[in-house]
């Protein structure tokens, strides 16, 4: 352990893992409690057109990837509002759409050299100190928008319609959570890549409702999950080799299946 | 008699000359409604009559294609939305999350509590009081998703009835509610009125419970049918016969007479 935390960059995995499995656990909460896992999938494959366009425009491809899911974010919130389309289509309509014009994007560029898989798979080790600190900076500001209007978001989770006649502004706070669930997933993408960011968004929630049954302890429990994973497959990726990402999530996935037999020992009374 | 405008100004619910159209069909056609301060307004009608409707539409929740609301004579939406308290009849409520019942009560008290703070002491003083006079103070800590339907409704009237709303919207609050608690509410409903000059627009399917408790009857099936008052509305033989199957004969009022069938014979 301490001399895993001799090497800096393992010290800024470290750290960076855990504030961001800390958003990734948070926005979870919410994820699962509104059934967004879908649009949280979504969001984070329409990143990889996002990273595409930043190569071809020889620009940062975290900021062009930042604009492109914020846009996508809300181009599924507002289409799933109106009637004709439902929530479900329009997300599949818009992820497709964005990986097809990630491909054309990365042809046109004719940059194929460019690291796509650490992309699509996460490279945390390879997180740099100016990364580190834009990653942590938006990170804090997701949690500081999810923590100012929790109550609101809550209400708006438990019931929609009750909330808009009490006067909730439903619609813009929903643009406004769709906005820091697509920040959440861009900042993660280095840390798990396109492909299994969207677990993140899931498990730790997923895990956290079959235990738990007050709010407060959800999302304890999530964070928990969240932040055991992440730690624990980064140490784990490190001394077998393996891609970061995908060792994350199987141990989170792993962690939800627990929560899923504790969870059903708990209806037995005692 | 006062003069118009002033009438309208202590009117909390105004509808004039409303339509509403569902996939090219009129569900509201020419509805004209009002709600004074202090009085409780009983809705009925049959299955897709346009109950909910309405209620929405006064709400704001539904826009209209024709017609103006008035809510506390002013748009709705524009402001007084945290002086109404609504019961949906069927609740988007998600029935398993992780909350508990005072929390749910609570709710009803974010707006008062405005952004950037959370419930007090005093807020959860408050809402324990609404608990109480529905009778679910001893489930108070419970998970929401653990208690009965009946209960839950009850849970969701208090959360209405929490912010000491001037006007409640109740589609069909019976639902699920023991016969005991129904009077209850009932009653209290009535000494809140009394108390604090509460208005109540009420929903329901059962015609002896509105006319016992509703100052005023409105009957809507796509029109309104009848709008007055409620005792002058039915006279004592037919309300055995409102019991019955023949729905037709529950108001007894020349313009309403064929309200229940009209579709029938379209
Ligand atoms: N969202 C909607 N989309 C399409 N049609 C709708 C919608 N909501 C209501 N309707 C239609 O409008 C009509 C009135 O519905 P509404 O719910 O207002 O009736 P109601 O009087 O409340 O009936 P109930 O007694 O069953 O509650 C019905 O014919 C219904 O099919
Ligand atoms: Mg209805």
């Amino acid at each position: 352990m301490s001399e895993l935390l001799a090497l800096e960059f393992m010290r800024n995995a470290f750290l960076a893992g855990m504030l961001l499995s800390t958003v990734l656990a948070v926005v979870s909460f919410f994820v699962v409690l509104r059934r967004f896992s879908f649009i949280g999938v979504g969001v984070a494959h329409s990143a990889f057109g996002g990273v595409a366009l930043g190569v071809l425009l020889g620009v940062s491809p975290v900021l062009s990837a930042l604009g492109f899911s914020i846009i996508v974010a809300n181009a599924i919130g507002w289409i799933s509002r109106r009637k004709e389309i439902s929530t479900d289509t329009a997300i599949g309509i818009f992820f497709a759409l964005a990986m097809a014009l990630g491909v054309i994007f990365i042809g046109m560029s004719g940059r194929y050299n460019v690291d796509l898989f650490g992309y699509l798979f996460g490279n945390i080790l390879a997180i740099t100190r100016q990364e580190l600190v834009i990653v942590c900076v938006l990170g804090i500001l997701v949690l500081a928008g999810i923590v100012l209007f929790f109550k609101e978001f809550l209400f708006i989770a438990f019931d929609q319609e009750v909330a808009r006649v009490n006067g909730v502004p439903v619609t813009l706070l929903d643009h406004f959570f769709l906005t820091l669930l697509a920040v959440a997933v861009v900042i993660c993408i280095k840390m798990v890549g396109i492909v299994l960011v969207s677990a993140l968004l899931v498990i730790p929630g997923a895990a956290a409702s079959q235990v738990a049954r007050s709010y407060g302890a959800m999302i304890g429990v999530s964070i928990a999950v969240a932040v055991i994973s992440t730690t624990g497959g980064l140490i784990l990726s490190y001394y077998a080799d393996l891609a970061s990402g995908a060792v994350i999530v199987t141990l989170a996935a792993l962690l939800f299946f627990i929560a899923f037999g504790l969870g059903r020992l708990q209806k037995t009374p005692r | 008699m006062k003069p118009e405008s002033q009438v309208k100004e202590t009117h909390y619910v105004d509808l004039e000359d409303i339509w509403v159209a569902y996939d090219h069909k009129w569900v509201l056609q020419s509805v004209y409604f009002s709600c004074g301060a202090g009085e409780i307004v009983g809705i009925v009608g049959p299955n897709g009559g346009g109950k909910s409707t309405l209620l929405k539409v006064i709400l704001g929740l539904v826009r209209p294609d024709r017609g103006t609301v008035r809510l506390f004579g002013e748009k709705p939406g524009k402001r007084g939305l945290q002086e109404v308290g609504y019961l949906p009849q069927i609740s988007q409520a998600e029935r398993f999350f992780p909350v508990s019942a005072l929390d749910v009560v609570l709710m009803g008290l974010y707006a008062r509590i405005g952004f950037f703070r959370r419930p007090d002491q005093k807020d959860r003083e408050t809402a324990m009081e609404v608990l109480n006079r529905v009778g679910m103070a001893d489930h108070a800590g419970r998970p929401f998703g653990a208690l009965s339907g009946g209960q839950q409704q009850r849970v969701h009237i208090a959360r209405a009835l929490a912010p000491h709303p001037r006007l409640l919207v109740l589609d069909e609050p019976a639902t699920g509610v023991d016969s005991v608690a129904q009077e209850d509410f009932y009653r209290l409903l009535a000494e809140l009125r009394d108390a604090e000059g509460l208005s109540v627009l009420m929903v329901s399917h059962d015609i002896g419970v509105i006319t016992a408790h509703a100052d005023r009857i409105a009957c809507l099936n796509v029109e309104i049918h009848y709008h007055g008052e409620a005792q002058a509305c039915m006279i004592p033989e037919n309300i055995a016969r409102v019991f019955g199957r023949d729905l037709k004969v529950m108001v007894h009022d020349s313009r309403c007479a064929t309200c229940f069938r009209r579709h029938s014979h379209e």
